[in-house]
């Protein structure tokens, strides 16, 4: 079992052994950042394609399938076009700027997965405050997505750059709310210490992932609507709008740099969707008692597959919000549920030592009650006659 | 209750999604280069010349130019011949020696088909038209325009069978006449036949 489990993990240590003691330490890491850059990559290259399938089949359509078998090389070929293409700078544009926009978006995004446990014992740095790190590194993006809007001098990436920030500052509040339940729970910072905290089986089979909970539940809820909203993702992809705003703040990039935005966007969604995997499904640990054996990896990166389907269902379904009911639907509804979020888990952990017959049933009903009894009377503040109606004095 | 709407649309994807597997007749697409969808008969694109039995001598076109000077788009370009053909009723036409139709300035608007008196210019639905050289490989000339009476009927199946109906009347009408000519012309000259 251990040797399958643990392959990566050996085989990475086997091939650092061979270098000199002294380089040892380097080779380790060189090959780790190598294993997560191809990794994360080719996943990248798959999910544009696999997106562009279940979509296209969502909408009753075939997807593109002429590069390769069943399509499967249209990224290659997506990669040559956005190479070969020209790379256009405004004259207007500050060029500093504008070509470090897309850099800023996709170097520290890479450092967000060093915290990331892709298994037993596969975690490329286990820091202490090892979801601080991954906040830290996540703000990156506000300042990329602001840099690409304010350097392109177009009015349209101005817009798209103020909505971006609006929303990935709105959305990061019951992102953040959303995981310190996890964070309550588990005591500690470490994502290691997280994923360990929802060992064990409850009922002797059932894995005790959080979101086996009343508050895991509705955090799992929240931590995916707030994750959505900070990766731009359908939606809340009002920076991009297409029929507003033509790309957003994207508007005056092309070739290269686009290319470098979408790798950014996607491995920033990649990084918040194993954070969610981490926090509330187990990260790698399988989901029944019976299933033990198997490797961890296995159960990380088919989480992580699911969780990019939701992602890819939701798009194909939902259309895009207008910037008010965004900003409502976080201020007035998310942030609030996320702070009530808090008590049902506070509460959670204080009947944690009932122990009769039934106890689990009487824990969710007083839990689960807190939740709905928010949710319906929040809920109520966003339906469209919550309010006035919006008088426009200029727009007729 | 709020997210209920938001669920039963995740449904309705799924549904798309599983259905396309399931029911190929769900998708819209058609994979084109492979398969093709039948054209529809009101289709038109630009013109083409009919000829019947052999394109060298049975071009229905007579030269009379009036698709040159109708043509919005000024595209056709005619040059009559000095030789003179029979037409299906045998009276001796014009024929064009050049006929010229510049495809990159058509519009498909179909105007010389209607005018045409002698049905020698319809609408094709030929649409896959590009070429790698934007002049000459764009203008067409007689020998690639001329396409036989079949490829009319079968295009445009109506229109064709209502065209080849009046032809066939005009012709029989003709004969008869003829027929009629011949034999008052026998009645009214005994004489000349000579004797016997």
């Amino acid at each position: 079992m251990n040797g399958f489990d643990q392959i990566f993990v050996t085989m990475a240590h086997r091939l650092s052994g061979a270098a000199p003691a002294p380089v040892q330490p380097i080779m380790l890491a060189a090959l780790i950042i190598a294993a997560l850059m191809t990794a994360f990559g080719s996943c990248f290259a798959l999910t544009t394609i696999m997106e562009r399938k279940i979509l296209g089949r969502m909408q009753n359509r075939l997807g593109p399938n002429r590069v390769g078998p069943c399509g499967l090389l249209q990224p290659m070929a997506d990669a040559v076009k956005m190479l070969i293409k020209e790379d256009l700078v405004p004259d207007a544009a500050d060029r500093t700027l504008h070509a470090l926009a897309p850099l800023v978006l996709t170097v520290p995004i890479w450092l967000a997965f060093a915290v990331l446990p892709f298994g037993r014992n596969m975690v490329a740095v286990n820091f202490d405050a090892g979801i601080l790190f991954f906040f830290a590194i996540g703000g990156a993006s506000e300042l990329a997505v602001f840099m690409a809007g304010w350097s392109s001098q177009n009015k349209y990436s101005l817009i798209g750059a103020m909505r971006g920030i609006a929303q990935m500052i709105s959305y990061e509040v019951p992102l953040v709310l959303s995981t310190v339940t996890a964070l309550m729970m588990a005591g500690s910072l470490s994502l290691v210490a997280i994923v360990d905290a929802q060992s064990g089986y409850a009922f002797g089979w059932l894995a005790r992932w959080h979101v086996f909970t009343p508050w895991g539940l509705a955090g799992f809820g929240l931590f995916l609507i707030a994750a959505a909203a900070e990766s731009n993702r359908s939606p809340f992809d009002l920076p991009e709008g297409e029929s507003e705003i033509i790309a957003g703040y994207l508007t005056e990039y092309s070739g290269f740099k686009y290319a470098l935005f979408f790798l950014g966007e996607y491995l920033g969604l990649f990084a918040v969707t194993g954070l969610g995997v981490t926090l509330f499904l187990g990260g790698w640990q399988p989901p029944v008692k019976a299933l033990a054996g198997t490797p961890s990896w296995f159960w990380f990166a088919a989480k992580f597959a699911a969780l990019i389907f939701l992602f890819i269902w939701v798009r194909a379904t939902l259309p895009r919000l207008r910037l008010d009911q965004l900003l409502n639907f976080s201020w007035r509804f998310l942030v609030p549920l996320g702070l009530v979020n808090l008590l049902a888990a506070a509460v959670w952990s204080w009947t944690r030592p009932w122990q009769f017959p039934g106890s689990m049933g009487v824990r969710w009903l007083i839990g689960g009650s807190i939740l709905a009894l928010f949710y319906c009377w929040l809920g109520r503040g966003l339906r469209p006659d919550a309010r006035p109606a919006r008088q426009y004095h200029y727009a007729a | 209750m709020n997210g209920w709407g938001i669920l039963r649309g995740m449904a309705e994807t799924m549904r798309n999604f599983a259905g396309s597997y399931r029911d190929p007749a769900r998708l819209a697409t058609i994979q084109y280069p492979e398969v093709r969808l039948p054209a529809v008969e009101n289709a038109r694109t630009i013109p083409f010349l009919v000829f019947d039995d052999n394109p060298a001598t049975g071009l229905r076109c007579t030269a009379c130019t009036i698709c040159e000077q109708e043509c919005p788009a000024q595209c056709i370009y005619i040059v009559k011949d000095t030789a003179k053909k029979p037409d299906y009723l045998g009276k001796m036409q014009l024929q064009p020696r050049v006929f010229d139709i510049d495809i990159s300035v058509c519009m498909g608007c179909g105007i010389c088909a209607e005018v045409c008196p002698f049905d020698s210019i319809q609408m094709d639905q030929v649409f896959e038209l590009s070429a790698s050289e934007r002049f000459s490989s764009l203008l067409l000339h007689k020998a690639q325009l001329a396409k036989p009476n079949e490829h009319f009927r079968q295009i445009h199946p109506e229109e064709a069978a209502a065209t080849d109906q009046r032809r066939e009347a005009e012709k029989q009408k003709a004969e008869a006449k003829k027929a009629q000519a011949a034999a008052a012309a026998k009645t009214a000259a005994p004489v000349s036949e000579g004797p016997r």
